[in-house]
């Protein structure tokens, strides 16, 4: 057995996530190896090298991969699975979007999302938007899997030195072609990673009004998420979606605030440690998960909420 | 231009599934069944590249058990031209689907393909992709915005850092997010004129593609449960809680 993992990076850095899906490709079996395709990204090869869970980088340089098209990348990862019996990627848009395309050509039935490995073959993983847990069992001989990162602790970064193979880029079809990416830059955390999540849905009102949720998100060196519906009427932007078809998040503490509860809203943070929620209405489903709730209206609470949290003057790291 | 559409039908999503008892599976007995939501967005947007003249023929297409023709029924309703109903009374996986769809598509020969970008049931987000592979044509994945322009289709997907804008030639395949648009209902004229709408009837086993499933369902239970929490008076109870019993901030 060896498992070929396939790197998310901007080429530049590693994106964490791919961290959490080493973790859990090392529990299927320890010789994990990691393609790192992209364009002019030696320091990312050399970022994953350093991780001692990871046995070998191959390393593959050129522009069809800058952007990590999946008709680009699909026929790269075919080539190197040849000698592999697992795949794996994180299930987050970047794995999602071609890791199928690489599952059917293998004519490989794919695992999503898996939340927990019993071993090689046998998986757990949410269906009905985490209403109920299945666990699975694939005959494969080439398993295709993609791993939900917040079910899995992040490998350590440092102390490895894995050998660095380059590798030729394999041929590409252009059918496909990058145009722009609009990113959300922001100072605060990461959403997916995030210790504290702090979240708006419509009961805010406007968009204008998320400024209520941000300065607490900045006491508390916070994320911020969102509802779909907050989402949808544009408050704030997709990236902060959370949910069935948004980001899962598990943090420590997550903070409902004006979300009444769906269940595709729930399958996105019903994990979290500890879950607060800010509801006018005392019969809004949020409450029946809230470890805390505060049945008031929002625009009252969180002014108290942020004056309360400068009284308590604590630094948040 | 031709699209096809594949339609899936679905335990309703407002439904709080139960888990059967003896772990086999979720009750799907006297529960409501619709269209997978964001099917019902691609079939819109479909009939939307009609309405603007780009679109010829729409067809709709489903695989599933006799009742799962209601689905294609419905998107003949708001606008879809004709269906094809793929019967098979067990589940087939993603890779079986696609595989079924691939034949379809060499049939029918669409100019694009369009399906949701996620089955709400299985939570797969697979099917879309895999059909793009298996006729080697491009995708746009989790599509919130298209714009079709003679050859080639620019798609903005909605993605973990945001938005990603990217153009791909036709022939193609879409999978929508519900944001792409707001899907109509069906006004009872177009029910009505929908009943007389054809629907081909097939079945998943004459259409000599491998649609054994690979992956057995071991076990389907219930989430742990979190155990019931409080309500707290106000604003202070509250940060002293989150502060002295969480000890989370
Ligand atoms: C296929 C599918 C996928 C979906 N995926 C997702 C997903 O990924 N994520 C997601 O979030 N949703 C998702 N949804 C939508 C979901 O079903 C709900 O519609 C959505 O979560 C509702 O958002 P909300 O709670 O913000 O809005 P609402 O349900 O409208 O709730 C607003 C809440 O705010 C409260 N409120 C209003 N004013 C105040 C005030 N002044 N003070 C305090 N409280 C106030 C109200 O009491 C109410 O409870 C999906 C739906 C479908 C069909
Ligand atoms: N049985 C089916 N019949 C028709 N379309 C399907 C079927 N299963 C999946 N699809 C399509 O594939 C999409 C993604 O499904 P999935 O890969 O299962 O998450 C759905 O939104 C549908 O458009």
């Amino acid at each position: 057995m060896s498992i070929l993992l396939i790197a998310e990076h901007d080429n530049s850095n590693l994106k964490v996530f791919t961290l959490n899906a080493i973790t859990a490709a090392s529990k299927i079996d320890k010789e994990t190896h990691v393609l790192v395709a992209g364009n002019k990204c030696d320091s990312v090869a050399k970022e994953v090298a350093a991780i001692p869970l990871v046995k070998k980088v191959i390393y593959c340089d050129s522009p069809n991969y800058e952007n990590f098209l999946a008709e680009n990348l699909t026929p790269l990862i075919i080539k190197v699975s040849e000698s592999y019996t697992h795949i794996i990627a994180s299930a987050n848009t970047f794995g999602k979007n071609f890791m199928p395309r690489v599952s059917a050509l293998l004519d490989s039935s794919q695992i999503s999302d898996v939340i927990k490995i019993n071993n090689s073959e046998e998986f757990l993983r949410p269906i009905y938007a985490g209403n109920a847990f299945a666990t699975v069992k694939s005959s494969d001989k080439k398993k295709c899997i993609t791993i939900r990162p917040t079910s899995f602790e992040p490998a350590p970064k440092s102390g490895g030195s894995a050998s660095i193979e380059k590798i030729e880029p394999a041929d590409i079809k252009n059918v496909s072609k990058f145009i722009k990416r609009e990113e959300t830059k922001s100072e605060r955390p990461e959403l997916g990673t995030a210790r504290i999540v702090i979240s708006g849905g419509r009961g805010m009102q406007s968009g204008e009004n998320f400024k209520l949720i941000n300065s607490i998100a900045d006491k508390l060196n916070a994320a911020v998420g969102a509802s779909r519906a907050a989402v949808d009427a544009g408050y704030i932007g997709n990236d902060h979606q959370v949910g069935q078809t948004g980001k899962v998040v598990v943090p420590d503490l997550y903070i409902a605030v004006g979300i009444s509860g769906a269940i595709q809203h729930l399958a996105g943070m019903k994990e979290s440690k500890v879950i607060v929620a800010i509801n006018k209405d005392g019969e809004a489903p949020i409450f029946s998960i809230a470890d805390y709730g505060l049945e008031a209206d929002l625009f009252e609470a969180l002014p108290q909420f942020l004056e309360e949290l400068n009284k308590l003057n604590t630094i948040q790291k | 231009m031709k699209i096809l559409v594949a339609v899936k039908r679905v335990i309703d999503y407002n439904v709080q599934i139960r888990v059967k008892e003896d772990g086999s599976g979720v009750n799907k007995d006297n529960v409501k069944m619709s269209t997978n939501p964001p099917d019902d967005n691609a079939i819109e947007e479909a009939v939307r590249l009609k309405e603007s003249g780009k679109a010829k023929e729409i067809i709709a297409v489903t695989i599933g058990e006799e009742k799962a023709q209601e689905t294609v029924r419905k998107a003949l309703a708001v606008g879809a031209d004709r269906g094809i109903h793929v019967k098979s009374d067990n589940y087939i996986e993603p890779l079986g689907i696609a595989k079924v769809l691939k034949k379809i598509v060499e049939k029918e020969k669409p100019d694009l393909v369009f399906l949701g970008k996620q089955a709400i049931d299985d939570d797969c987000n697979q099917t879309g992709q895999m059909l793009a592979a298996m006729l080697d044509w491009p995708q746009g994945t989790f599509a919130s915005k298209i714009e079709h322009k003679d050859k080639v289709i620019e798609v903005t997907r909605e993605v973990d850092e945001g938005l990603e804008t990217i153009q791909i030639n036709l022939p193609a395949i879409i999978t929508c997010d519900l944001r792409l648009n707001e899907p109509r209902f069906a006004s009872l004229p177009n029910i009505m004129k929908a009943k007389k709408k054809p629907i081909e009837q097939l079945n998943a086993k004459d259409l000599g593609v491998d649609i054994t499933n690979r992956i057995q369902q071991i076990k389907v239970e219930e989430p742990p449960k979190r155990k019931s929490g409080i309500k707290v008076a106000n604003v202070a109870e509250l940060i002293s809680k989150l502060k002295n019993e969480a000890k989370v901030i």
